[in-house]
C-alpha cells in the first residue's frame, strides 16, 4: 500500500482546526465538575460537544487523505491585507479614547486603504475627510452615541 | 374573522407616522446594501443593531425586518443590469435576467422581479398571519425535550442546506455550540472559558463575531479578487411587459410564490435555497428548458418571487417557535434581546402589536420597495460606479462605531479584530460560517433544554425517542442527514470502482 498522502489539503486543514479546537476545550473543560446525567454539572455539556467536535474533526482529516479524496491545495494568503484590516481595526480600538473620534478615524480610513491596490494618498484623505464629517453628522449629532470626539487631554 | 382583526391591529401599528419612516428607512438601506456588493444584510444589521437600542422596539424590529427584504429587492437591480448579484439569493437571477438586459429588455426583466416580488410579499405576509396562531398553540405543547430536538433538526437542516460538504458545516455548528459556552453558566453560576476577563463574563456577544467574519474579512477576500466591474450601461427603456411575457410569467410567479413560503418556514432555509430552488423547477417544468440561461423570463419571475417569500417567511420559525432559521434570524433575536424582548409563543400573546405590526409593516414595506425600485433603478445602478476602495473605508468606519456602541467599550471591537483573522481562515478554509453563527445562537437554548430534559427523565436518554413528538422531530433529522449523504455515498462508492 502507497504511503497516505494529504490529497485534500483544504479539508486536512479544516479538521485538524476542529480538532485542535475540541481539544482545547475539553482540556479547559477539566477544570469544571462533570455530574452526572441526571444532574449535569458545567462540565458536562462541553466535554460531550467536544469529544462530538473532535470525532468530526478525525472524520474529515481521514476523509482527505483517502484514496477517494478529490485533490485540492490549500488556497494562498493575502497576509498583506488581512494585517492592514486588521491592524486599522486594533489602531482604532486603541486610539479612540487617548486621541478621540476624529483622529481615530482618520487613522482606521488611511489605514484600512491601504489594504487596497488601488491606494493614493489623495484618495484615502479625501474619503477620510467626507467619512468623518458624515460619522459626526449621523452618529455624534444625529444619533447621540456616547463618543469621545476629542482627544483625552482637552477634557 | 380573528385574523382579520389581528391585521387591523398591525396595521394601525405600522402605520404610524414614526413606524412608516423607518420601515422606509430600512427598505432604502436594504436596496442599498443589496445593490452594493460586498455588503450584505448580515453585516449591517448587526452594524445597526448597537443604534437600535435608542428605538421603539416595534421600530427597531420594522427597520431591520425591512433591510432583510430590502436587500432581496436590490440584490436583483444589479443581477439584471451589470450581472453582479448583490446577493446571493439573487445569484440565479444574473443568468437569465442579464441575458435579457443584453438583449435590450432589462426594464422588461426588472418590473418582473418587482412585481413578482411584490406578489410573492404579499402572500407571504398572509401566510406569516395565517399561520402564527396554529404554530404559536402548538409551540405551547412543547417541553424541554421537544424544543431540544426542534432545535437539533434546525442546526441540521442548516448544515445540510450550507455549502459545502455536510460534516464539516456540522462541525461548524459544533464549534459554534461550543464559543456560546464561554460565560456564565446559568444552572451553577460557574465561570466557563472567561479566563477572568470580567467582559466575557456574559459570554461572547455575537455582533462583534457576526461583524469580524461578515464584515472585517469579507472585505479582506473581496479585496483579493480585484475584477473589475464592467458597466453595460443602457438605456432602460421598456418597462411594461408584453402579453406574451405575462402569458409566461404568471405561473412562475405562482410557483415561485408557493415554493418560497415553504422553503422559508423550514429551519435552514430561506431566500437563498428559495431561489436556486425554483429556477431548477421552472427549468424542469418548462417546455422549452434550452431558452434558460438565454434570457427566459420564467428564470427571472420565478426564483425572484420565491427569495422574496422565503425571506418573509423565514420569520415564522422565530416569532413562533423561537428559534431562528437561518444568520439573519439570529440577528433578530439579538434585536429582541435588545428590547428585552423574548422570541417565542409569548411574543404573540404578550406583545401583538408588535407582532403583527411587524407583519404589517412587511406589507407596507414591500409597496414602499415597488416604488423604491422601478422608477429609481438608473439611480441605484450609478451607485455602482463608486470604487471599492472608497467603499470599503466606509464600510469598516460604521462596522467600527457599531461594534463600539455596543458597550460604549473598546473590548468589542478587538475582539472583532480577532474575529477578523478567524473569519479570513473560514474562507481560506471554505468552511461556512453560517452554521457557526447559528450554533452559537442557539446554543445556550440546547444545553439548557438538554439538560433540564435529563433531569426530568432522571438521566435516562431515551426519552428523546419515547416522546412522539421529539421522536418525530429527530426521526426528520435523520432523513435530512441519510438524504445528504446518499448521493455523496454512492458518488464515493462509483469514483473508487472506476479507480
Amino acid at each position: 500500500m502507497a504511503r497516505p498522502t494529504i490529497r485534500n489539503q483544504r479539508a486536512f486543514a479544516s479538521g485538524a482546526l476542529f480538532l485542535a479546537f475540541a481539544i482545547f476545550f475539553f482540556v479547559m473543560a477539566l477544570n469544571y465538575p462533570a455530574g452526572t446525567a441526571a444532574r449535569m454539572g458545567p462540565g458536562y455539556f462541553p466535554r460531550l460537544l467536544a469529544i462530538v467536535l473532535a470525532a468530526i474533526g478525525l472524520a474529515v482529516m481521514l476523509g482527505a487523505v483517502l484514496r477517494t479524496a478529490e485533490r485540492q491545495r490549500l488556497r494562498s494568503w493575502d497576509v498583506k491585507g488581512l494585517a492592514w484590516v486588521t491592524g486599522s481595526v486594533i489602531l482604532f480600538a486603541l486610539l479612540l479614547f487617548p486621541i478621540g473620534l476624529i483622529g481615530a478615524l482618520l487613522v482606521l480610513i488611511v489605514v484600512s486603504s491601504r489594504a487596497s491596490p488601488e491606494f493614493a494618498w489623495k484618495g484615502a484623505l479625501a474619503n477620510a475627510a467626507i467619512l468623518i464629517a458624515l460619522c459626526l453628522l449621523v452618529f455624534v449629532y444625529g444619533l447621540g452615541l456616547q463618543l469621545p470626539v476629542w482627544p483625552a487631554l482637552l477634557n | 374573522m380573528d385574523l382579520f382583526h389581528n391585521l387591523a391591529i398591525g396595521f394601525s401599528t405600522a402605520a404610524q407616522p414614526a413606524n412608516l419612516l423607518y420601515a422606509f428607512f430600512g427598505c432604502l438601506l436594504g436596496t442599498l446594501i443589496g445593490v452594493l456588493p460586498g455588503l450584505g444584510p448580515l453585516a449591517t444589521i448587526a452594524m445597526l443593531l448597537p443604534i437600535t437600542y435608542a428605538l421603539q422596539p416595534d421600530s427597531a424590529l420594522i427597520m431591520l425586518a425591512g433591510i432583510y427584504y430590502g436587500a432581496q429587492y436590490g440584490g436583483s437591480t444589479t443581477a439584471i443590469v451589470v450581472n453582479l448579484p448583490g446577493e446571493s439569493s439573487s445569484v440565479v437571477t444574473t443568468i437569465d435576467g442579464y441575458q435579457m438586459a443584453k438583449q435590450g429588455r432589462a426594464g422588461v426583466a426588472l418590473s418582473t422581479a418587482a412585481i413578482g416580488s411584490f406578489f410573492a410579499g404579499c402572500v407571504a405576509t398572509l401566510a406569516l398571519a395565517a399561520l402564527a396562531g396554529p404554530l404559536t398553540a402548538a409551540a405551547l405543547l412543547f417541553g424541554p425535550k421537544e424544543f431540544f430536538a426542534l432545535m437539533l433538526l434546525g442546526l441540521i437542516l442548516a448544515s445540510v442546506l450550507s455549502s459545502g460538504p455536510f460534516i464539516e458545516g456540522i462541525g461548524m455548528v459544533v464549534l459554534g455550540m461550543l464559543l456560546s459556552l464561554v460565560g456564565t453558566d446559568l444552572s451553577t453560576g460557574t465561570q466557563r472559558f472567561a479566563f477572568g476577563i470580567p467582559q466575557l463574563f456574559d459570554g461572547l456577544d455575537f455582533v462583534p463575531l457576526a461583524m469580524g467574519i461578515f464584515g472585517f474579512a469579507e472585505i479582506v477576500k473581496n479585496l483579493e479578487q480585484d475584477d473589475k466591474l464592467s458597466l453595460v450601461t443602457q438605456k432602460i427603456t421598456n418597462l411594461f411587459p408584453t402579453r406574451e411575457d405575462f402569458r409566461r410569467m404568471i405561473p412562475a410567479v405562482l410557483r415561485g410564490t408557493a415554493l418560497g413560503t415553504l422553503l422559508g418556514v423550514l429551519p435552514g432555509g430561506g431566500a437563498v435555497l428559495s431561489s436556486f430552488a425554483s429556477y431548477t423547477l421552472e427549468k424542469k417544468l418548462s417546455k422549452h428548458p434550452e431558452q434558460f440561461g438565454k434570457g427566459a423570463i420564467e428564470g427571472v419571475a420565478g426564483p425572484e418571487s420565491a427569495n422574496n417569500a422565503g425571506a418573509q417567511t423565514s420569520f415564522i420559525p422565530l416569532l413562533t417557535l423561537g428559534v431562528p432559521s437561518n444568520v439573519v434570524m439570529a440577528l433578530m433575536v439579538g434585536a429582541m434581546n435588545i428590547h428585552n424582548i423574548q422570541p417565542g409563543p409569548e411574543v404573540v400573546t404578550k406583545n401583538p402589536t408588535l407582532f403583527w405590526g411587524l407583519i404589517a409593516s412587511m406589507w407596507v414595506g414591500n409597496l414602499m420597495l415597488l416604488v423604491l425600485n422601478l422608477p429609481l433603478v438608473g439611480l441605484w445602478v450609478k451607485l455602482l460606479t463608486i470604487p471599492y476602495r472608497y467603499l470599503f473605508p466606509a464600510i469598516m468606519v460604521f462596522c467600527s462605531i457599531g461594534v463600539y456602541s455596543i458597550n460604549s467599550g473598546t473590548f468589542e471591537v478587538h475582539e472583532a479584530a480577532v474575529f477578523c483573522v478567524f473569519g479570513y481562515v473560514l474562507i481560506k478554509l471554505q468552511l461556512p460560517a453560517a452554521p457557526l453563527l447559528l450554533g452559537l445562537v442557539l446554543g445556550p437554548a440546547i444545553e439548557e433544554n438538554f439538560r433540564r430534559a435529563m433531569v426530568l427523565s432522571r438521566g435516562d436518554v431515551s426519552v428523546f425517542v419515547t416522546s412522539p413528538l421529539s421522536a418525530t422531530l429527530l426521526a426528520a433529522a435523520a432523513i435530512a442527514i441519510v438524504m445528504i449523504m446518499l448521493p455523496t455515498i454512492r458518488s464515493r462508492r462509483e469514483e473508487a470502482l472506476q479507480e
